[in-house]
């Protein structure tokens, strides 16, 4: 028996995980997926909001600024790549210049640090490929951009390397309390028991929730689509440029990604497929109308590839966190929409405390909060680089050319634990496969390593788990068929 | 450091050939280096025939084909490096490599010849709404699948574009037992060569069908269904027009892109057109002594074409390394320009002084042209006037400007390429 289960391993679940890894306790994190971070973790803006737009008050708000000053210390820790390059609010016509202060004040009441309004020439002297229709801008320092599927992996192999059991390709399929007061967790690979269970399932925490609870809650979807531009483009613009928000959220923004490229997004539409991670027509061709709206001579054509995200959007737009009245110990990370990522690290801290308090939890004395990332051999000297290229020739193997990704950045994601094991899982820890060719050359080679790695057949091989499989078999030839 | 006369980046037909005619010119001392595990590039995947009816006058496969060209490769003991990674080129031509066994090595070169070749564009490029399954994959990797790994990535498949390797793949797919449905193409025309669509598509009863595109792609894990609809004269579905095909594969033949990513670190200037090097006629780049050459420079239709502008790149390098052609240049070369109808040339300018006796100007058309004829103009002297019964955007074309005649005009700035209805 566990003394915690979560449901759910994206980056909520992961860094509820981690923050319970301090504590003597026997943890487990399941997922649906074979990987960590599938769900809403691996498909947003990737941006650590300030906080200056949930309403003052709120809890998003609190766990927002929260999250985000503990962002900068979690990613000193986790070895993750995080840089707060700054947002700035755009506002295109004169009559709506109000709503900056509005922002400015809200900000201020919810606590985000350093904002300042810009004028006209400020604005366009701090991005000068803004639109020609800029009024003003909100300023505000504290915003950052960040790689979230490294941020889950690395909130995900910390705790694991501090006891936490991953148990993936796991689903939660029934949740109930016996009279003993144990919760039976019913999945498609067995029953587990646990004293305590964390709700971190995303788009489907309603349904963990009303499992067992009397007071329903209802997630809607809502999709989000994106465009990636090419490392090319990465320099269009240097901040995260956002409209002045509406009733529907954020709005299209425009930002560089921490890796490099840039990204555009998201639309906001509400549907009822919970796995509806498809873009539309209607909604690439949205993005582009909007994000001309406050950045001019955007390269459109430097596209490298679109995709689409779900929020939980909970119906009163507002995060739920913590003990379920009418189940005790059984804890909600619920609604957790943007800005989610942002809040994942108060989120966590939030829900372990509770769970320490409830389950009378004591600190472990060896608990390592330190996680060394994969190494990147492009950031190394020419004499550091060849001294571990001889120590371990892999990594003068080149894999993936459009991103320069080698064979040893790819075994290391392999060998983690939790480790990739398809190839979306080795694309998003070491970016073979996100480059312009979108994985044209390196997808058979990935193939091959993970074949080799993993002792698997190709025709098992997948490219983001389940039945995603790559290959149907041998061609005729090597079957020794006739042709 | 390592020093090399000439150092060919790519060792696929282009840098074979180039090598190949640069020691044939007198240098000892050249290098090539390969990222794969053998040379001969993209025509080992290649295994159809068809390759070198112009070179050799006999019908080969691809690997047949790069074989020739390897053959000779080693017996002129032409030092080569596999599985040897290029990770940057200077203005100064010192090239910095990697690979296994030797880690990062830099090479000070005397000439460059840029040969690595071009890659496919991806459906991310293409901005074709849906989900993101297994299942969708460039022709050239699901070639590389089937050719080289011995795998089947499909069983239904339905083909986006009709690029030469999207028509190869067709044929190629079914004679492995899959069902490909249908070949859907964007613009009223084919992109690919006349020769293949009778020969992978016409002789297997695959439909084509021009102007038209994919419109939705279904399937969580794997593909299950491709959505295409016609096109109007805006490229923009028509709706209505929907059909629907359950399969489990759609492989994309939509363009192929030179891959230079090397030359803009080098600061070598690239053409919008051919998302290639602009060259001169020896087929230099604008960063002295780095030249370009094959599907690098500009996507060609047939490889014996490559191995030709090959053999004048590694000439022209050799000549450069020999330093007889310095003090000949003169200041303003002619400059080729690619008018109505003609969508680019290469090379881009030309210097009667240095010119070989005869310099092969390639282009391609933008659109369809029936019986309509193809000019040349001295400045505003047409010089030239070819009748062509059919000029199409899959088909390179090319005309032949002799030095006598380019000497003989007085004052030459311009020779302009035009298509023209009479």
């Amino acid at each position: 028996m566990f003394d915690v289960i979560i449901i759910g391993a994206g980056v909520t679940g992961c860094a509820a995980a981690r923050e319970l890894s301090r504590y003597q306790a026997e943890i487990c994190v399941i997922d649906k997926c074979e990987d960590v971070g599938e769900g809403t973790s691996k498909a947003n803006s990737a941006v650590i909001h300030a906080g200056f737009d949930a309403p003052a008050g709120s809890l998003m708000a609190e766990m927002n600024v929260r999250g985000n000053e503990l962002m900068g210390p979690l990613c000193e820790e986790l070895d993750v790549p995080f840089k707060r390059n700054g947002a700035l609010v755009v506002c295109v016509r004169k009559d709506a210049l109000d709503g900056l202060q509005e922002l400015y004040d809200r900000g201020i009441a919810n606590g985000v640090k350093g904002m300042k309004i810009l004028n006209r020439s400020e604005a366009l002297q701090m991005e000068p490929n803004l639109s020609e229709s800029v009024q003003g801008a909100l300023y505000a320092p504290s915003s950052g951009i960040i790689c979230p599927f490294i941020l889950t992996e690395a909130l995900a192999e910390n705790a694991c390397a501090n006891g936490v059991e991953f148990r993936l390709g796991t689903k939660a399929e029934n949740v109930f309390r016996d009279e003993q007061g144990i919760w039976h967790i019913g999945t498609d690979k067995g029953e587990l028991l646990s004293r305590a269970v964390v709700n971190a399932a995303g788009v489907y925490a309603d349904v963990i929730h009303n499992m067992v609870s009397e007071n329903k809650i209802h997630i809607t979807p809502r999709r989000g689509e994106y465009l990636l531009l090419d490392k090319d483009a990465g320099t269009h613009v240097s901040h995260t440029i956002f409209p002045q928000p509406t009733k529907l959220g954020k709005g299209v923004l425009v930002t560089p990604t921490i890796h490099g490229n840039l990204i555009v997004g998201p639309t906001a539409q509400d549907i009822e497929d919970r796995e509806g991670i498809n873009t539309s027509s209607e909604g690439l061709q949205t993005i582009t109308v909007k994000a001309n709206e406050q950045v001019r001579n955007l390269p459109l054509r430097k596209v490298i590839t679109s995709f689409a995200g779900l929020r939980a959007h909970e119906d009163h737009h507002e995060f739920i966190i913590g003990e379920v009245k009418d189940a005790p110990y059984f804890f909600d990370c619920a609604g957790i929409e943007s800005p989610g990522l942002a809040s994942s690290p108060a989120i966590g801290e939030k829900i372990s405390l509770l769970i320490k308090e409830k389950l009378s939890l004591q600190e472990k004395k060896d608990w390592n909060p330190r996680r060394k990332g994969i190494t990147d051999p492009r950031k190394l000297t020419m004499e550091k680089r060849n001294e571990l290229i001889r120590k371990e020739p892999a990594y003068g193997n080149i894999i993936c050319r459009c991103e320069s990704v080698s064979e040893g950045e790819i075994l290391d994601a392999i060998r983690r634990t939790p480790g990739a094991r398809t190839l979306d899982g080795v694309k998003r820890r070491v970016r073979a496969g996100m480059g312009r060719c979108q994985a044209g050359f390196c997808s058979p080679k990935v193939m091959e390593i993970l074949h080799r790695e993993l002792d698997i057949p190709y025709e098992e091989i997948t490219k983001g788990g389940k039945d995603g499989v790559i290959v149907f078999g041998r061609t005729k030839n090597v079957q020794g068929g006739e042709a | 450091m390592i020093n090399y006369e000439i150092v060919i980046i790519g060792g696929g037909p282009a840098g074979l050939a180039a090598a190949l005619s640069a020691r044939k010119a007198g240098v000892e001392n050249i290098l090539i280096l390969e990222r794969d595990a053998e040379l001969g590039g993209i025509l080992n995947q290649c295994i159809h025939n068809g390759f070198g009816l112009h070179t050799f006058k006999e019908e080969l496969t691809g690997p047949e084909y790069a074989w020739r060209f390897i053959e000779r490769v080693q017996k002129e003991n032409i030092a080569y490096r596999l599985n040897t990674m290029v990770l940057n080129i200077s203005k100064d031509r010192i090239v910095t490599a990697m690979n296994r066994d030797e880690g990062i090595i830099q090479i000070q070169a005397g000439a460059v010849i840029l040969a690595m070749g071009c890659r496919e564009r991806p459906r991310g490029a293409l901005n074709i709404p849906g989900f993101r399954p297994a299942g969708i994959f460039s022709a050239g990797t699901a070639q590389r699948l089937v050719n080289i790994e011995g795998y089947m990535p499909g069983k239904e498949v339905v083909i986006l574009g009709s690029g030469d390797i999207g028509l190869i793949m067709a044929r190629r797919m079914t004679l492995e037992g899959a069902d490909v449905k249908v070949v859907a193409e964007l613009m009223p025309y084919s992109g690919g060569l006349k020769r293949n669509i009778v020969q992978c598509l016409d002789d297997f009863n695959i439909p084509l069908k021009l102007s038209h595109t994919v419109v939705d792609i279904e399937g969580k894990d794997r593909v299950t269904a491709v959505t295409i609809a016609e096109v109007d004269e805006n490229r923009k579905p028509v709706p209505g027009t929907e059909e629907r095909y359950t399969c489990d594969t759609l492989l994309l033949s939509c363009g192929l892109i030179p891959e230079n990513e090397l030359s803009v670190n080098a600061g070598i200037e690239l053409s919008r057109i051919t998302n290639g090097p602009v060259v001169t006629d020896r087929l230099e780049t604008n960063i002295p002594g780095i030249f370009a050459c094959g599907n690098v420079l500009h996507v060609h239709d047939l490889v014996d074409f490559v191995s030709e502008e090959a053999a004048k790149a590694g000439r022209s390098a050799a000549e450069f390394v020999q330093n007889s052609t310095a003090e000949k240049q003169s200041s303003e070369p002619v400059v080729l320009k690619a008018e109505s109808g003609v969508r680019y040339t290469v090379p881009f300018t030309v210097d009667p002084g240095t010119m070989e006796d005869l310099l092969k100007v390639c282009f391609r058309v933008g659109a369809v042209f029936r019986d309509a004829y193809v000019s040349v103009y001295f400045n505003d002297e047409r010089v030239m006037h070819m009748k062509k019964r059919i000029l199409s955007p899959g088909e390179m074309e090319q005309v032949i400007l002799q030095k006598k005649k380019l000497l003989e005009y007085d004052d030459l700035k311009t020779v302009t390429i035009r298509i023209e209805a009479e």
